[in-house]
């Protein structure tokens, strides 16, 4: 229990930094929104309505580069990193308690997304609702791996970015199939498999990330 | 405590530490000097495990959990105040009676009263006595200290020589300082690099 109950102290010291800071959801909000009202503008009149969950999804993906970008910002300004490192605690603990920091952010980010969407494109069904959840853990999970690689990078805002986009690409492609097809249920199974198989992943390895 | 054999690192192509060895025996107080970038903070850094060496062997026989480690960030968050940070530190290192160590601590420091205050609006020496709250918190058997006395006052400087006193003989210290005559009285040894 000691592991989740590290875990929960790492996350509510996140939540506590950006209710603090506000420096990362209400950028993602923002974009998020933005990125909506653009595509909005930018799909052509009579367009096929499955395009509109195709950019949904476009705009979910960077809206987590967005908030991935900031993960670590706190740790790395401030070298706390390594104050987290020496802690007894297994490693992996500061991964998860990012991952549920991130989760949330990106949850808010689509408590406004959706009701977005539904008002310039289509209605949100819960089969959307469904994926985009499950997506959440599978861009927190791989992305804060990449985000601790990138963040001891000096080109961190290009590494993240050029790591990241290959490594969702299956979630994209399970969310946009559990967005439009007959059969959601085979997607959303996907995307379960692939948060399974890349948490584990990213679980396992963090400790290599932040160790030297 | 400490074994080091041929022991160096390079960044790149700059060798900081080279062909080190080094014995540190349980409670003894290493004094470690010499000029900027003669490798002093890489050596603590080595100790502490957040390096890896690229030459020869380093042997620290103390867990992760029972190394103190004062670097020249203070290592906490600005956003969050003293109280906050040092309780983040406590539980992550599950310190008994946290609550009462911290707030000992904090009195002991002088910081009581900025307890609530974000670090960030702390001036440096209030930093550095956040961090060195930090770095004993959860009372540990081997302090590796990066220039400590660094931003402190006066009044700041008196306090960490009260504490090193009792900690001397009692724990095993590393303390890299411009200023070793501080120390003089309780070192059981120093190391002059570069």
């Amino acid at each position: 229990m000691s592991y989740f109950a590290d875990a929960g102290t790492l996350a509510r010291k996140d939540l506590l930094l950006e209710l603090r800071s506000r420096d990362t959801v209400p950028a993602m909000l923002l974009f998020v929104v933005s990125t909506l009202v653009v595509f909005n503008f930018a799909l052509p009149a009579g367009a096929s309505p499955d395009a509109a969950y195709g950019l949904l999804w476009a705009a979910l993906v960077f809206t987590a580069i967005l908030g991935l970008t900031r993960a670590f910002a706190a740790e790395r300004e401030q070298r706390v990193l390594d104050g987290l490192v020496l802690a007894p605690c297994d490693r992996s603990t500061i991964w998860l308690g990012k991952a549920i920091a991130v989760v949330a952010f990106l949850a808010l980010a689509e408590v406004v997304a959706l009701p977005a969407f539904a008002l310039f494109f289509e209605p949100v069904s819960w089969e959307l609702v469904a994926a985009v959840v499950l997506a959440n853990v599978g861009f927190a999970g791989v992305g804060t791996l990449l985000a601790a690689m990138a963040a001891a990078s000096r080109a961190r805002e290009l590494l993240l970015p050029l790591l990241f986009l290959p490594l969702v690409i299956p979630i994209v492609v399970g969310g946009v199939g559990a967005s439009i097809a007959d059969d959601p249920g085979r997607f959303l199974g996907f995307l379960a498999l692939y948060d399974l198989i890349f948490a584990i992943l990213s679980w396992a390895s963090f400790e290599y990330v932040v160790a030297e | 405590m400490i074994v080091a054999r041929g022991l160096g690192r390079s960044f790149g192509a700059k060798r900081v530490l080279r062909d080190l060895d080094l014995d540190v025996a349980d409670r003894d107080l290493l004094v470690v000097t010499g000029p900027n970038g003669s490798g002093k903070s890489t050596l603590l850094a080595l100790c502490a495990g957040l390096l890896v060496p690229t030459q020869g062997e380093l042997e620290v026989h103390a867990e992760r959990g029972r190394i103190g480690y004062l670097a020249h960030e203070p290592l906490v968050y600005m956003e969050l105040t003293a109280l906050e940070n040092l309780d983040l530190y406590g539980r992550l290192y599950h310190v008994p009676e946290r609550r009462e160590r911290i707030g000992m601590l904090l009195e002991r420091y002088g910081l009581w009263e900025a307890r609530r205050e974000r670090v960030a609006a702390l001036s440096r020496g209030m930093q550095q006595r956040l961090a060195l709250c930090r770095t004993l918190l959860h009372e540990p058997d081997l302090l590796l200290l990066d220039e400590p006395y660094a931003g402190l006052d006066t009044e700041g400087a008196d306090l960490l020589d009260a504490e090193l006193g009792g900690l001397a003989g009692t724990r095993t210290l590393l303390l890299a300082t411009h200023e070793p005559e501080r120390v003089a009285p309780l070192a059981t040894g120093r190391l002059a690099l570069g």
